[in-house]
């Protein structure tokens, strides 16, 4: 069973994002990453590019194939996680605390249209049952 | 003929009884009598074998090339010499396919091939990181220019006027179709004219700015200059240039360049009547994952033997599709091994040897052409490499006709292309001229004009 934060908000794309200090922080779930695989590299977007709530504007590279990683929340991108560049197998590691990026978001409160942990368990576990 | 087409008349008869058609003309009954061709095309009647022979090698024979005419033509082909060996190699039915491997893994030796081709770029061009190859040297540039502007997020290319013309014409339509800019450079006594690039950066709009050296016109340009401009101004350098002439000039790799492109026809590929020969690109670490093609990669397998593999393919377009990085998802894998089995063959020192026999044989074909008082250089001063830039008294159509008449193919007319070049003349001396083919054509290109 893949890990679940209690504290995350999650897509129906396995991205997560958390409201720290009014500053969106976003990653990939840990059933993204174990779907993936060793992921071999992390395509970041530049610092200040906006983006639309479900635009892809993260590339994650694994060994099994490239997966976009679509936005979850609209706003604009204000720091990069420069540690995955030489070490992207963090992401494998511990998908929660390597986060992808962080932004400034354009209305905080889109944050509660997305699933809740409660929700997104549901759904993993649907999938997972899928896959067994 | 009916003896090599392996459906018989009796297969046919029953694939027709299948599909429930009475005849052939039944089964495209469908299409539209007014649309139909009436008749059969105007063809000459059936020959036998032995005539048709006898025919082709009548019209072959009208062709002029050059093993039996002494060649001076370049502007892009170029008649180098090619040892034997290489055709022999490239000829084993492993090698001979003109594809991409597309289940590379099982092809090892093709795999390790295009290794060693890659690895063979890289010291060449003195950059990291080499594809198997491209179509050829003007495409290359293209993507080229298309990975800058992606790398850059700027939306215009500059490229010298003095880059080969179809490079131009093939970068121009690259960037049309990707709605870049596209801003051509003039040249300055043969070379990139430095103002004109000092105003063209101005903005700092530009993406990369495309150079070639040896240019069109064989010259040289100042790589180094011209990168730190380009640098400056927060744009990509692109370096054009050729495998063969990269033995003998430093790499452009350490003079600055970000890319580096070029044509591989010199290095062991025949003129073939102007391709197919190859193209090669070359980038360093920073843009390795937006280079476009296939690029093979050396690795261990499972019981820790050396092998090879085709890596970074999430940057294709199987994979990545409408998002690859291009549509190139082939190489031009038959001459690049060409190119391997030649470049190992002559070596490093053996590359230096030939671009010294150029150097001296060019030197001497333009000072003796100099000395018949008919000719003289349109870019005076100006370091050159195989290629070198003529002024003739008469119009280069009638010196050329008047050579042709002697068994001399003369050099490519540049006045079409550059008008200002009236009489321009660009004369190309490889490694194969000998010296008594160099006096011949002095002898009749100085002599009296009829």
């Amino acid at each position: 069973m893949a890990k679940i934060p209690q504290d995350l908000h999650y897509t129906k794309d396995h991205e997560w994002i958390k409201i720290v200090d009014g500053m969106g922080v976003m990653g990939i779930s840990d059933y993204a990453q174990h779907a993936m695989g060793d992921v071999v590299y992390v395509e970041l977007p530049d610092v200040g590019r906006k983006a639309k709530a479900g635009e892809d504007f993260i590339v994650v590279e694994s060994v099994k194939g490239a997966n976009d990683v679509f936005c979850p929340v609209s706003g604009t991108v204000a720091e990069v996680n420069e540690d995955l560049d030489g070490a992207p197998e963090l992401l494998n590691q511990d998908p929660y605390s390597n986060w992808l990026v962080k932004m400034e978001v354009d209305n905080p409160s889109d944050v509660d249209k997305l699933l809740d942990a409660a929700a997104y368990a549901k759904l993993v576990e649907e999938l997972e049952a899928e896959e067994s | 003929m009916n003896r090599y087409i392996p459906v018989t008349a009796e297969d046919r008869r029953r694939m027709l009884g299948v599909i429930g058609a009475a005849s052939v003309d039944d089964l495209f009954s469908g299409i539209p009598v007014q649309v139909r061709q009436k008749k059969a095309s105007d063809l000459p009647k059936a020959l036998s074998e032995p005539e048709m022979l006898r025919d082709l090698r009548a019209l072959s024979g009208k062709n002029l090339n050059a093993d039996d005419a002494i060649c001076f033509l370049g502007a892009g082909v170029y008649d180098h010499f090619i040892p034997s060996a290489v055709d022999s190699i490239v000829s084993r039915g492993e090698f001979t396919t003109s594809y991409t491997p597309y289940q590379p893994e099982v092809a090892q030796g093709t795999l390790q091939a295009i290794f060693q081709y890659q690895t063979m770029v890289c010291e060449l061009t003195g950059m990291e990181i080499s594809n198997a190859s491209m179509y050829d040297g003007a495409s290359a540039a293209a993507e080229a220019a298309v990975l800058a502007a992606s790398a850059t997020k700027k939306r215009t290319v500059l490229c010298g006027r003095n880059v080969h013309p179809q490079t131009r014409q093939t970068v121009r339509t690259y960037c049309w179709s990707r709605r870049l800019e596209y801003a051509e450079l003039p040249a300055e006594n043969g070379r990139i004219d430095r103002a004109a690039l000092a105003k063209a950066l101005e903005g700092g709009d530009a993406a990369a700015l495309i150079v070639q050296s040896p240019n069109f016109f064989g010259n040289l340009e100042n790589l180094q200059e011209l990168g730190d401009a380009v640098h400056e101004a927060k744009g990509l350098f692109i370096v054009s240039s050729d495998l063969l002439a990269l033995g003998t000039l430093e790499a452009p790799g350490k003079l600055g360049a970000d890319i580096v492109v070029g044509d591989g026809q010199t290095a062991g590929n025949p003129m073939n009547f102007g391709g197919p020969a190859f193209g090669f690109i070359a980038v360093n670490k920073p843009l390795m994952r937006k280079m476009p093609g296939r690029i093979c990669g050396q690795t261990t397998d499972s019981q820790g033997r050396r092998t090879f593999v085709l890596t970074l393919q999430a940057r294709e377009q199987h994979i990545r599709r409408e998002k690859a990085t291009s549509n190139i998802c082939s190489n031009q894998n038959l001459c690049i091994v060409a190119a391997s089995v030649y470049l190992s063959l002559m070596g490093p020192q053996g590359l230096r040897d030939i671009g010294g026999q150029i150097l001296a044989k060019s030197a001497y074909a333009v000072e003796q052409l100099e000395k018949t008082g008919k000719f003289r250089r349109a870019f005076p001063g100006v370091p050159s490499f195989r290629e070198t830039a003529l002024l003739c008294e008469e119009p280069v159509d009638k010196l050329n006709a008047r050579l042709l008449q002697q068994g001399i193919l003369g050099g490519y007319s540049l006045e079409a292309e550059y008008p200002r070049l009236k009489n321009g003349w660009l004369l190309a001396v490889t490694e194969s001229r000998t010296k008594e083919e160099i006096d011949r054509l002095v002898a009749v290109a100085g002599g009296d004009a009829r």
